[in-house]
């Protein structure tokens, strides 16, 4: 039943929707090396052929005359992150290993309503928390400070790493723990020992999908610190101004988002190795 | 036993505790600033009773930002669904180039939503952006995209598309490629067409990753308010505003603290139920069809 055209509409599909979806970076690429005449001139796509590329979009973010430092931003961003993600998958595996190991039970509420109770959080919106954030952080001396947007991020993230953990663990059968004890480890160094190293797929899953929602939060960040740590995206975002120079935006925006297209290229490796068709069951 | 039981909650407690400490505050704030007059001229936590409420019941912007994002999600996340289910079957099995489709196919949701925004924002611009530029080379007319509020809500839809189709695309692949073989062959032998595979086994072997899969974009989605104000800031008027981007103009740029309180968590509790309705919905509609 095949028809033989089914080939040409099958690459002609992945090719539109390929262009659809390259076609926002290409021209934030082509935009980044326009100057100010190449930007007002009306729009236009290929360097020397159309305009006169310049570096001025890339000088203006590395600290250039009238631009923005993304140095610094990048920095914050990337302590938040990692400092975040970190205490999400620490007390999020340790959590989902309860969860997936042991039987809770208090009044009413079982395991299931405490998994609940993590994922459901991702169901608030930012904008609710952070009045009293504002409020909280401020009371604790963390208005403006990278710990505070530390502790705010956590609590994105730890919800992300409960939910892909607690899935993750329930697929690892339980004779290993038990083999552990009953060489004598208590219940923690079986952990450490028997069950973590055999958890690197899932952990690098959450990770991943932590390392991306906290590195574009952008919410908490705008509302919560202001000068003394900006975050990347706040840094991008503060260039969107009523005359934006467009030059500088997209370059700024494609320093920003650089790691994470190569994070994308190591996500299609787990992709193909089978490693994330445990985080969706 | 004892032993069992405080190990039990060394694990749990830390994580649970955390979550809870950092949530617990900003909730109880939030309801009891609902019921007081806090606003910019007196920023004070008195008691007005339930007249935050009565005052939402008549403020129509509210309203309306509610049905619209009830009508964006649920539009972006069904078109999201489509296309990265396609895409993903497109890519799925042999076909040339296939990692690089992959990665390129994966890489919107890697980027910043806000950064993104901005970005869409220069490609919508009506004189300077390749869209109107594009159209006119087609003979088409130019679209005033963001000043205009179809336009505009276009706009948003694709933005939103295009950063979380992939998403649906990441999870649905990763169901496909974790698919058992045997049914697929079964189909071969009985001559099953492609069509027919699909919607006798393909389909309903991934409908519980699909059902998880549009169940967190919808939680996601629910949220949507960063990319509103990076792309038309709820312009034109207050054509593309969600309850997210008012309730930011009213509780974070008016400081209608009080107010804004009210609104915030009869925003909660309206996307929580419909959530959890559209999640038991959609739960029950794909095992009765497992059963039959």
């Amino acid at each position: 039943m095949r028809s033989r055209l089914y080939p040409v509409f099958k690459y002609t599909v992945i090719a539109l929707w390929a262009c659809f979806v390259a076609g926002p970076f290409f021209w934030a690429m082509t935009t980044s090396f326009k100057n100010a005449n190449a930007v007002q001139g009306g729009p236009t796509y290929l360097p020397w052929a159309q305009y006169e590329p310049t570096l001025t979009g890339w000088r203006n973010i590395f600290g250039g005359a009238g631009g923005v430092d993304v140095i610094d931003p990048f920095v914050n961003s990337a302590i938040v992150t990692l400092a975040a993600s970190a205490i999400s998958l620490a007390l999020g595996s340790l959590a989902a290993y309860a969860l997936s190991r042991y039987r809770f039970r208090l009044g009413f509420i079982k395991n299931s309503d405490i998994v609940f109770f993590f994922v459901s959080q991702r169901i608030m919106p930012p904008v609710v928390l952070v009045i009293p954030f504002f409020y909280l952080l401020q009371w604790g001396g963390l208005l403006d400070t990278i710990p505070g947007l530390v502790i705010v991020t956590v609590a994105l993230l730890l919800p992300i790493a409960v939910w892909v953990m607690v899935d993750f663990f329930n697929g690892i059968p339980r004779e290993i723990d038990e083999m552990a004890m009953l060489d004598g480890c208590p219940p923690f160094q079986a952990f450490v020992r028997a069950i973590l190293p055999n958890s690197l797929p899932g952990l690098t899953v959450a990770a991943m999908f932590c390392a991306v929602f906290g590195w574009n939060d952008f919410f908490f960040a705008f509302r919560l610190t202001f000068t003394e740590v900006q975050t990347l995206p706040q840094a991008v975002v503060a260039l969107n101004s009523s005359i934006p120079p467009w030059w500088t935006l997209s370059a700024a925006a494609l320093f920003g988002v650089a790691p994470l297209i190569l994070l994308a290229l190591w996500v299609e490796r787990l992709l193909s190795k089978g490693n994330l068709s445990g985080a969706v069951r | 036993m004892d032993g069992l039981r405080r190990h039990k909650s060394m694990f749990l407690l830390p994580g649970l505790l955390t979550l809870f400490l950092i949530i617990i505050f900003p909730l109880l704030f939030t309801i009891r600033v609902s019921f007081s007059g806090w606003n910019v001229s007196s920023p004070r936590m008195d008691f007005i009773g339930g007249a935050n409420y009565t005052a939402m019941l008549d403020d129509s912007r509210f309203w309306a930002s509610i049905t619209r994002l009830i009508l964006l999600a649920g539009g972006t996340v069904l078109i999201q669904y489509v296309i990265g289910f396609g895409m993903a079957l497109l890519v799925w099995r042999e076909v040339r180039g296939r990692r690089l489709w992959r990665v390129l196919f994966l890489v919107p949701m890697m980027t910043t939503p806000v950064v993104m925004a901005a970005i869409w924002q220069t490609i919508f611009h009506e004189s300077l952006g390749p869209v109107n530029d594009l159209l006119g080379m087609l003979g088409l007319t130019e679209i005033p995209w963001l000043t205009e509020s179809g336009p505009a809500l276009f706009a948003l839809m694709t933005v939103e598309v295009w950063q979380w189709t992939p998403f649906m695309f990441l999870l649905l692949l990763a169901g496909l490629l974790s698919l058992p073989k045997e049914p697929f062959m079964a189909a071969a032998i009985d001559g099953a067409g492609t069509w027919r595979t699909f919607w006798k086994v393909t389909f309903p072997l991934m409908a519980p990753v699909s059902v998880a899969a549009v169940i967190i974009r919808l939680i996601e989605a629910s949220k949507l308010s960063d990319s509103v104000y990076v792309l038309t800031s709820g312009g034109p008027g207050s054509a593309t505003e969600t309850p997210g981007y008012y309730l930011y103009i009213q509780g974070l740029r008016d400081q209608q603290t009080g107010y804004s309180g009210a609104m915030s968590l009869t925003y909660l509790v309206l996307m929580i139920v419909t959530l959890t309705v559209v999640a038991a919905l959609l739960t029950r509609a794909f095992k009765l069809k497992g059963d039959s």
